[in-house]
């Protein structure tokens, strides 16, 4: 019986009424691997046992440890990032090859919450070297749960939607103690991935352990240019208990451990030593509590710790070193109560976060003193909100309304800091507090074959610890220095959606789209008044609040299952953003598509995808963006499944970028140009 | 209960030793309590005691205590009438610096003025400074020989220039003395030199200031404030922005009343530096 949770493969699943077509063309369309479909009806079928479908949630499904289902994965050791980019609404902003930034409906960190298990973490880098993505691995996780715009907000205040990546945990099943051993190489960059995990787990008790280890060298791009500077090396080790006190009862531990160090990021002036993350919590969960179920609880903290150093690099005009620090400690309760046609949820959640950065010049004159500021000046944010959901179900459509009111106060702790910041702020406070809203109302109407979902929502959100408190930090792709202000007015959003399917067994088209009115946008302003610190900057930015920006995003799907064993899976997307003055807004995407065949039999799998792009008309060139050239690649990959001894073998190999096109998308930092071709062998041994 | 009525009791004790203990501070607290003697000499069988905020005498802006102790009867003698002349002793010539009256103090055995030394004492040249003062109505004179050394840290606080209009001028900073990543507060004195011995205040002109950033690309920083005239203190007051630690160039330009440039000129990008500037590292 193949479980939906083991079911490995980087898939997003409406969770929704779309059911198996759906699910069947989202695999297809944007993946390079389809899935299979039994695992996906039995997802979908177990989703809507416990889940109304009105959530217009992406479920991309990484792990694959509880059930060996690795067709499912184009290339199952493949990092997180290399995961999330196979959704369609997630863009990956590429500093280097490591540690990309997500970026949901083309908005990025400041305008999303991102967490992991539901904790909120915070990069510790004030170049965003180090989104919280970068601290997880595969090897610790069962899914990433994408929402879009306010239906994120079940995880915290957002704009853009929320990212959640749920751990993989063996969580009471019966499985006994399992084992296995991964390995994969790539010939690009010589990336050597080694893991190895175990695992126990009865219907008492459970313990999940792992490790994992990566390291690449430069890269190479599609003309044979080396790209200095793209090296890395990382690992994370995670270790998952959970004890039943009684039936009804039990409390689970959680503890990553993630550790990156000599990472190169060839598209900034600046690499990182060090980026360091240990993530720990407790929870408790009780499945029925008088009329409410499902009351899930937890505590948590993570410290970060990110080293930003030039040393390596030969030729800079002045020395820097810029080590950040964030930390976290936070908590949150959510509990379920049904009434008749009624699903009812409400969370109440808190975190209060320590954002520190420095920055330290040396001048070329050794005896000159050493040039010294906080770039984030001990940023104490401290929110907590109450989030209530209520799903009504009619017949044949439902409709979903949630809420979210947070308070959040922000509070500079550092005196040195303050009066940094008063330097530009004379009058500002050292603590403001804000208060942010969030409605959402979404519907859904099934008019078989044809399904209907739309939806309205208004959220708000306060400025980020850089947009508010930000002090000189260096923009590369712009080449400008920023300043926060934060004395900025919380940024909104009017969101509608809207989305129409056509699912038949064979066939499923669908038409989905979004629009963003953004009143009190935040984004940086030329300054011209304002002298650059960095040298050979040109100019400085400040933080200033639009008066609106707008945000279009439009997409169609299709699968097409020629064969039983064949899917042809296609998709094309829109994407416009521009402010109040017709101006674009940076890092929207063009026109892009993505096609591919898969065909799965038996113990072999095989697919063929084509990506792609139109050329970057509608670029930001305020934001340093030029017009990116289209582009085209083609991936190819192979695998098969056998046993050793009884134990199970799984191989996979593909080529990626066949053709060894040089290219770069508008998700690159000063199109710093992509991998070349890429031959990359995975190897997976599971002892039972 | 117990605990928190112990740990109550403890904080109640604590307060009242604390505020006994301070108390007793206050009956013999020193009045240069956070200064250093600098230096002090015997004359008149009298001690003469010159203190100051820092260490040495600098050139530059020194403000300097005075206190006078009765060696006989070891006690400090409650000061009326006292005044002072700093004196170069060059190869060639001699001259005085701008410098203050001296005031008593609310603690009437303390005086209290400032002295602006344009430069430092050498192997052949040197300072000297004459104090004379009056006890129960008997006039004394006193005179040591001092140093003024410059700055450890070399930076230029003081600047002694010939103006456009022809007049030689003493410019000195007088703060801050403590500077700090923030907006500080930034002042200066201006002394016309009439002669040798005569340096009057030069009152209702302005300076303007440009902070600047040599080994940084020459930076600025923002809301700074020009240098204008105090007329209560006789200083020039203005707000200097340090954005970070390190060195910086106040690059100065000083302007007549009618606006007119006497010394300095604009930082452009040709022109890294004024011609009349001080410099901070910290």
């Amino acid at each position: 019986m193949k479980t939906n949770i083991g079911v490995t493969s980087l898939f997003r699943i409406l969770r929704a009424p779309f059911k198996r077509v759906n699910m069947l063309w989202y695999i297809l369309l944007f993946q390079i691997t389809p899935c299979w479909i039994n695992a996906q009806e039995e997802i979908l079928n177990k989703e809507s046992d416990t889940i109304m479908p009105i959530d217009l949630e992406e479920v991309i499904l990484i792990s694959a440890r509880k059930e060996l289902d690795y067709q499912k994965q184009p290339k199952p050791l493949s990092s997180l990032d290399e995961y999330l980019e196979l959704s369609q609404k997630v863009g990956m902003i590429k500093r280097g090859a490591y540690a990309w930034e997500p970026a949901l409906n083309n908005m990025t960190s400041e305008r999303l919450s991102v967490t992991i298990d539901g904790m909120r973490i915070f990069g510790a880098c004030t170049d965003k070297m180090d989104p919280i993505t970068s601290y997880v691995d595969v090897s610790n996780l069962a899914k990433a749960h994408v929402a879009s715009g306010q239906q994120g907000s079940e995880y915290g205040t957002c704009i853009g939607g929320a990212i959640d990546l749920e751990l993989d945990k063996s969580n009471f099943r019966e499985t006994g103690f399992k084992a296995s051993l991964e390995d994969a190489f790539e010939t690009n960059n010589q990336l050597v991935v080694l893991g190895a995990e175990a695992n126990y787990s009865n219907s008492d008790f459970y313990v999940d352990g792992d490790i994992i280890y990566r390291k690449a060298e430069n890269y190479t791009a599609g003309n044979g240019e080396e790209i200095d500077f793209s090296q890395y090396t990382k690992y994370n080790i995670s270790v998952n208990a959970g004890y039943k006190i009684d039936e009804n009862k039990a409390i689970t531990a959680t503890t990553i451990y993630d550790e990156a160090r000599d990472v190169g990021y060839p598209a900034l002036p600046m690499d990182v030593s060090l980026a360091r993350a240990l993530i720990a919590s407790v929870g408790f969960e009780q499945n029925t509590i008088g009329v409410f179920s499902d009351w899930k609880s937890k505590v948590y903290f993570n410290k970060v710790t990110h080293v930003m150093d030039d040393s390596q690099r030969p030729d800079v005009p002045i020395r820097m070193d810029m080590p950040g620090w964030s930390d976290t400690y936070g908590f949150f309760s959510e509990i379920n109560l049904k009434i008749k046609k009624q699903d009812f949820l409400i969370k109440w959640d808190g975190f209060y976060n320590k954002s520190l950065a420095e920055m330290t010049m040396y001048p070329n004159n050794p005896n000159e003193n050493p040039m010294f500021m906080l770039t984030w000046p001990d940023v104490r944010t401290w929110n907590t909100g109450l989030y209530a959901e209520d799903k009504i179900s009619f017949k044949k459509s439902s409709l979903k309304l949630s809420t979210r009111l947070a308070v959040q106060n922000n509070n500079v702790a550092d005196d040195f800091g303050l009066n940094s910041l008063r330097i530009f702020y004379p009058n500002m406070e050292e603590s403001k507090t804000r208060v942010l809203k969030s409605v959402s109302v979404q519907y859904h109407k099934h008019l078989d074959p044809i399904h209907i979902n739309a939806g309205v929502s208004y959220g708000e959100r306060a400025p980020s610890v850089s947009e508010g408190y930000g002090f000189y930090l260096f923009n590369s792709f712009d080449n400008h220095d920023y300043i926060g202000d934060p004395n900025l007015k919380n940024e909104q959003a009017i969101e509608a959606n809207a989305k129409i399917s056509l699912e038949k067994a064979k066939l499923n088209i669908a038409l989905e789209g979004n629009i963003f009115r953004m009143p009190n946008y935040i984004i940086g302003e030329v300054n011209t008044s304002l002298s650059t610190m960095t040298i050979g900057a040109d100019g400085v930015k400040i933080y200033e609040n639009l008066e609106y920006a707008d945000l279009i995003n439009v997409s169609v799907n299709t699968e097409y299952k020629v064969l039983p064993e064949l899917t042809w899976s296609g998709s094309i997307s829109y994407h416009q953003g521009k402010d109040d003055t017709d101006r674009n807004l940076p890092f929207i995407s063009p026109v892009s598509y993505q096609s591919g065949i898969q065909y799965n039999k038996n113990s072999f799998s095989g697919a063929i995808t084509m990506k792609g792009a139109g050329k970057q008309v509608n670029f930001s060139p305020e934001f340093g963006e030029d017009k990116t050239s289209d582009y085209i690649v083609f991936s190819l990959t192979l695998g098969k499944t056998f046993y050793l001894a009884n134990d199970l073998v799984y191989a996979k190999a593909g080529v990626e970028n066949v053709f060894d096109k040089y290219y770069s998308t508008y998700t690159d930092w000063k199109n710093v140009p992509r991998m070349g071709r890429n031959f990359f062998i995975t190897f997976s041994y599971k002892i039972n | 209960m117990k605990t928190i009525k112990l740990i109550f009791t403890a904080i109640i004790l604590s307060t009242i030793f604390v505020s006994c203990s301070s108390d007793d501070d206050e009956i013999i607290a020193n009045p240069m309590e956070g200064f250093n003697l600098v230096t002090s000499f015997d004359a008149n069988n009298h001690s003469i005691e010159l203190y100051s905020k820092k260490n040495d005498f600098n050139i530059g802006y020194n403000e300097v205590y005075i206190r006078i102790k009765d060696i006989g009867s070891k006690s400090y003698v409650s000061q009326s009438e006292i005044s002072w002349m700093p004196m170069m002793h060059m190869t060639q010539m001699e001259h005085s610096c701008p410098k203050s009256t001296l005031t008593i103090t609310e603690d009437k055995t303390v005086s209290k003025g400032f002295m602006v030394f344009q430069m430092p004492g050498n192997a052949d040249e040197y300072w000297d400074i004459t104090i004379t003062y009056t006890i129960n109505g008997e006039e004394f004179t006193a005179k040591k020989t001092i140093d003024v050394i410059s700055p450890a840290d070399g930076k230029q606080k003081i600047s002694t220039f010939m103006g456009s209009d022809g007049t030689r001028y003493v410019l000195t900073m007088t703060a801050p003395t403590e500077p700090k990543v923030a907006i500080n507060d930034f002042t200066a004195m201006l002394f016309k030199m009439e002669n040798m011995m005569t340096f009057p205040v030069v009152e209702d002109y302005k300076i303007t200031i440009d902070p600047r950033m040599p080994s940084m690309g020459n930076h600025s920083s923002p809301n700074n404030e020009d240098l204008s005239y105090d007329a209560a203190s006789k200083m020039y007051k203005g707000k200097l922005s340090l954005t970070m630690t390190g060195y910086w160039k106040i690059n100065l330009k000083l302007l007549n009343e009618s606006q007119e440039v006497l010394k300095g000129e604009d930082v452009t990008v040709d022109n890294l530096e004024s011609s009349l500037f001080f410099e901070i590292e910290f």
